[in-house]
């Protein structure tokens, strides 16, 4: 195995999932709690990456990253360096790629949460951000897991938006996934096979301690169920 | 339930100072979708400090009520005022939050915070206190209302009685300028129900806040026996003493409601303006009672309600009395119920429930198959149209 690439793609997959806890839980609190009538349309714009082919997603990630865009120039005067095909442009292009993976399970447990323990919050003196802090994120630890791992299982697996925004640089943007192609190019089936086998047992693992965790583990049913002392 | 009283009473000296009373007044229209057509809650009244009973049907909008002061509800128009403090008022465009109005409510399912153990529950309120003034108030309470040995135990761990306290607890420490209660004693036996209205009035004696207590259990009004204010359909329909409230039934529901033990179909026979009665034909059986006059006329069909405690019992015929029905009959059961004596009383074909107390049964040594005489008086009898 290209250990290398292995190396580069569990960093990436882990900055990208750590970065998505920490951007995904203040949108999916705003999709769980705002009643702004057009919140579908940002719903649905978050859902995209699911749907969309990652080299139209992959596409527009490097139109946005390149020395023409905005951002990309900003970047530019920034550092001295191009955004496209560098790590850092990966962790863009993976950032939106894994977002709704996890949003969504963020959104299903903050929405899970019992509105009557809100209220009682609300009536004890806390703020709603205070109440989110104390009651919503604690009764939903399932749910931030499951985001957490399920984006860092959707990066590790990802191939289309990493060749478009990353290429293929050995020690800087070629993934497992690309690796896996490079060496089936190649006609080198074994390597190939190794590779691909070892992604998908990872892959495995990673989503059986989820829905354990979700079954036998977080759930909000255990807070009832299980004595806990 | 024999706990003892712990030595410092619930008002602690951590504890910030508090107007000496505070009122509340509620002027509100709320309209919301309702499976029966649009539903306005439209009320209008005062609680002082202490216990006041909001009694009514489920879907009367008490709830709906509770939720409005609280804040967890926007009216749409009116004005909310607790302890001289507007919460809303429509016309200056005011709606505090609900986190700022320090109000406390006990919600109908109680919210127990489901991860925190009973200490955390209720020191939960107390976030601007240091941890060990948290500490201290909570303890205090969980004493004050006998939960000391459940504080490391999580909602799930503990019997609902327990539940309840616990709630009621997190609710009080805060120190509220009111407390809403929204059935707090729907799931307890009697007197779980009695020593838990006990520990709650001490502390408001101690407290002096206006206490909303919503409850459509005919029974706890009686026992509560403070200030009622009855809704229906969303709308105040009385208000006053329990006494007053519950014997004058003015519509059906409510009547079902105020625990009528014998409510009966019956016909008017004749109409007797001239002494303000009429007569009525009970529907089943033969018995004619004379009823209070209402506008009906003959023939027409009414509901007669009587409560059992109303009804005499007579084991000779009485003579010389000022009711005017006096109908013989046969006792059919006797059952007792904590302290009173349930009979049931066969008269022309009609069952009547007839209560006593335990030293009536026997003085006038009640069983059943004993003739005896039941005794109504005209105004014990409550009309509803049909």
């Amino acid at each position: 195995m290209n250990w290398e690439a292995f190396w580069l793609t569990v960093r990436l997959a882990a900055v990208v999932a750590a970065l998505l806890v920490a951007i995904g839980i203040p949108i999916a609190y705003w999709l769980t709690y705002s009643r702004w009538r057009w919140k579908f349309l940002v719903e649905a714009a978050v859902a995209l990456p699911i749907v969309l082919p990652p080299t139209v997603l992959g596409f527009y990630v490097l139109v946005a990253l390149g020395s023409r865009s905005p951002l990309g120039r900003w970047w530019e005067s920034l550092t001295g360096r191009t955004l496209a095909f560098t790590f850092e442009g990966l962790v863009i292009g993976s950032l939106l790629y894994s977002l709704p993976f996890a949003v969504q399970p963020f959104a299903a447990s903050f929405g899970a949460v019992d509105r009557t323990l809100l209220q009682a919050s609300a009536s004890l003196g806390h703020s709603p951000l205070q109440t989110f802090r104390r009651i919503v994120l604690p009764l939903s630890q399932a749910g931030l897991i499951t985001g957490f791992a399920l984006s860092f299982a959707h990066t590790l697996g990802e191939f289309g938006v990493v060749l478009m925004v990353g290429g293929n640089i050995p020690g800087v943007t070629r993934t497992l996934s690309i690796d896996i192609y490079d060496q089936v190019q190649a006609a080198n089936y074994s390597s190939a096979n190794r590779t691909a086998l070892f992604l998908l047992v990872v892959s495995f693992l990673i989503l059986s301690i989820v829905f354990g965790l979700n079954r036998y583990g977080l759930n909000r049913r255990t807070w009832a169920l299980s004595p806990w002392r | 339930m024999a706990v003892k009283v712990p030595l410092a009473p619930p008002a602690a000296p951590t504890m910030s100072p508090l107007p000496i009373s505070s009122d509340l007044e509620v002027r509100i229209r709320k309209r919301f979708p309702h499976p029966e057509g649009s539903f306005l809650l439209n009320v209008h009244f005062r609680a002082l400090a202490g216990f006041t009973i909001l009694f009514g049907a489920s879907g009367a909008g008490k709830t709906t009520l509770l939720d409005c002061i609280a804040g967890l509800v926007d009216p749409d128009d009116g004005r909310i005022v607790v302890g001289g403090e507007d919460f809303y008022d429509a016309e200056k465009k005011l709606n505090v939050a609900a986190w700022k109005r320090n109000i406390g409510y006990v919600h109908q399912d109680l919210a127990l915070f489901p991860h925190l153990t009973a200490e955390e529950n209720v020191a939960y309120g107390l976030r601007k206190l240091s941890r060990a003034e948290r500490q201290t108030s909570s303890r205090e309470m969980l004493q004050a209302f006998h939960i000391e040995h459940l504080r490391d135990r999580r909602p799930a761990q503990i019997s609902g009685g327990e539940r309840q306290r616990v709630a009621l607890a997190r609710s009080l420490v805060t120190e509220p300028r009111a407390l809403l209660l929204d059935e707090p004693l729907s799931a307890l036996d009697r007197p779980t129900k009695s020593s838990l209205v006990g520990d709650l009035r001490k502390w408001n004696q101690n407290h002096r806040v206006p206490i909303l207590f919503v409850t459509h259990n005919g029974e706890e009004v009686f026992a509560l026996g403070d200030e009622v204010v009855m809704l229906d359909g969303g709308k105040i329909v009385a208000q006053g003493l329990p006494h007053d409230v519950m014997r004058a039934p003015r519509l059906e529901t409510v009547a079902n409601l105020a625990g009528f033990e014998n409510i009966f179909d019956a016909s008017v026979r004749a109409l007797h303006e001239a002494r303000g009665t009429m007569t009525c034909h009970l529907r089943k059986g033969t018995v004619e009672l004379e009823t209070p006059l209402v506008r009906a006329e003959v023939g027409s069909l009414l509901r007669v309600g009587i409560q059992a405690g109303d009804l005499l019992l007579a084991t000779e015929e009485p003579h010389g009395l000022s009711a005017r029905n006096i109908l013989p009959g046969t006792i059919r059961r006797l059952a007792q119920r904590d302290v009173i004596v349930a009979a049931i009383i066969e008269c022309g074909g009609t069952d009547f429930e007839v209560h006593l107390t335990l030293a009536a049964r026997d003085a006038l040594q009640l069983r059943p198959g004993k003739a005896v005489w039941v005794v109504v008086k005209t105004h014990s009898c409550h009309l509803m149209g049909i």
